[in-house]
């Protein structure tokens, strides 16, 4: 490893730009924080980083464009990936039109399906965490993410999905949010129906929702 | 300009209070009477009943305390929502009451953004990423677009809740806030619980199950400095998260969990990694208290927005995001 570029100092990671046996890629390194009790904050970066690396490959293999892990490296917590020279979703979308939103989320919504019934959930999904290269999707971050078929762990995937919307992209989150659906469920099939009717469910358990419990 | 004054009241849980502020952001009274359960949590009848026999000493001490009669205000601000329904009944009852009599407009404040408003009228922030944590509500907010948005929040319990619960559990009774952080500041060895965060959303009912079965079998000072480690570290975790995301300057933490001087001492740390300027709001405005909705109600009041008293309905779920806050755009 000979020049390391920081291109990001997110919340949880460091991202450098660096060259690994020749390819362009990518370095996460999750820091330790001084606020939290030691003893916590390595076992969270340790099984973060851990299941990260697993789950990126494993989405892959579902058919999910993800990075590729190169190497991993758990006592410092990184996690070494090739690089995508794409834009995040979230810098995109106050210029889309609507046509190419809905499409675009018809898009995320068809791989979060194939996550989920792959037995993944993603545990993230935030327009920051989804890049497009010339017109490929990838899904990133998958730290918070799980193996699990649970109903609920999937609808709290979708829930923070029209969360993410409706709080970074108000404006256009019900064409975001329909085009996801729309997608999701050409891939989950009537399995949807019950996913759904947890969606609401986890809306209504929030603190204060209209329409009561 | 000639000044106006606003008188506000608050019943959503524990506390009735009574407060006066001026259009030019004096706060001349704020008083409170808070419920204290005999034993349990709150109970939402005996906290109604309290909040009615306490009311009218309330409210006349208030205006002493402004020396102020009731026909020289300008308008009643009251707390709708969100809260216990029969708690904001007493409360919009007696509000409502008042504004028949001395013919003054009625204005309909949303507690969380009151919460948020006191915060930003004492620190002095105009526009911060917002922690609101109290007994009721977690919720991490920042202003765009005509509203407060929610960036994180409770998929559950509140914060406040969960560790209120856990202190009960241990006896300590109340506050229970103060006495668990006491508690903890004796514990050494760190007892893992479960960490949930989800996106920017937490969970608390999951480590309020944990650690309450984990009370005959550990010690109670290293329980109660590992819940503590998790139930904060999980939401410096969300408010980091959403630091990142908003790039806002600053921080408010507001609510009665403010008060907290661990948790004030790691979101400090949080706003330290980011260059963002971290504010509390006083101590004695972090809990609910009336003058936060009259400072609210003015800032409404400016903008024409008031509520016909038949018309006047609690709103027991009345979320922070769908309020319009015309005084921000």
């Amino acid at each position: 490893m000979e020049k390391m570029t920081l291109i990001k100092k997110g919340a949880e990671a460091e991202l450098y730009r660096i060259t690994w046996m020749g390819r362009d890629s990518v370095l996460k390194r999750r820091i330790k924080k001084v606020y939290r009790n030691p003893d916590l904050d390595l076992y969270i970066r340790t099984t973060r980083t851990s299941l990260e690396a697993k789950l990126l490959s494993e989405a892959r293999r579902l058919g999910v464009p993800t990075p590729i892990v190169y190497s991993i490296d758990l006592k410092n917590t990184e996690i070494i990936m090739s690089f995508i020279p794409g834009v995040p979703l979230k810098k995109i979308i106050p210029n889309m039109e609507r046509k190419t939103l809905h499409e675009t989320f018809s898009l995320v919504g068809s791989l979060v399906g194939r996550l989920h019934k792959g037995g993944i959930v993603h545990g993230d999904l935030t327009t920051s965490n989804m890049i497009l290269k010339d017109g490929v999707l990838f899904l990133i971050d998958f730290g918070l993410g799980d193996h699990t078929f649970d109903l609920e762990a999937r609808g709290v995937d979708i829930h923070l999905m029209r969360r993410a919307l409706e709080s970074s992209h108000h404006e256009v989150s019900k064409w975001a949010y329909d085009g996801f659906i729309s997608g999701y469920e050409k891939i989950m099939g009537d399995e949807i129906k019950d996913i759904l009717r947890r969606v609401n469910e986890i809306r209504r358990r929030g603190r204060y929702v209209e329409g009561g419990r | 300009m000639r000044k106006l004054y606003v008188m506000g009241i608050e019943s959503t849980a524990h506390t009735f209070g009574c407060g006066i502020v001026s259009s030019n952001g004096e706060i001349l009274s704020n008083l409170r009477s808070e419920y204290i359960p005999s034993s349990g949590g709150i109970h939402p009848r005996e906290a109604s009943q309290h909040h009615a026999s306490k009311a009218s000493t309330t409210i006349k001490q208030s205006l002493n305390e402004a020396a102020l009669r009731l026909n020289e205000l300008d308008a009643v601000a009251i707390s709708l929502g969100p809260g216990l329904g029969p708690c904001l009944r007493t409360g919009a009852t007696v509000a409502r009451a008042i504004a028949l009599m001395i013919k003054k407009p009625l204005i309909p404040v949303n507690h969380c953004v009151a919460h948020i408003e006191i915060g930003r009228l004492t620190t002095k922030e105009d526009d911060p990423l917002v922690a609101y944590v109290s007994g009721g509500n977690t919720i991490v907010s920042a202003y765009s677009d005509g509203r407060y948005r929610v960036f994180g929040e409770t998929l559950d319990i509140a914060l406040g809740n969960c560790l209120d619960a856990f202190a009960r559990s241990l006896g300590l009774g109340h506050p229970g806030v103060p006495k668990l952080e006491a508690l903890a500041e004796r514990g050494k060895n760190f007892i893992p619980l479960p960490y949930v965060v989800k996106g920017q959303d937490v969970s608390y009912s999951g480590l309020l199950t944990m650690a309450t079965r984990k009370i005959p079998e550990s010690n109670p000072s290293d329980l109660s400095m590992s819940l503590l480690e998790v139930a904060y570290g999980m939401l410096a975790e969300v408010v980091e998260r959403a630091l990142a995301h908003t790039e806002k300057p600053s921080l408010l933490l507001t609510g009665g969990v403010a008060r907290s001087p661990r948790l004030q001492r790691i979101l400090k740390a949080v706003c330290d990694e980011h260059s963002a300027r971290f504010h509390v709001v006083p101590p004695d405005l972090a809990g609910d208290n009336g003058a936060m909705i009259a400072w609210t109600g003015y800032l409404a009041f400016k903008e024409g927005i008031s509520v016909p008293v038949e018309s006047s309905y609690i709103r027991q779920r009345w979320r922070l995001d769908e309020v319009e806050v015309p005084w921000r755009r």
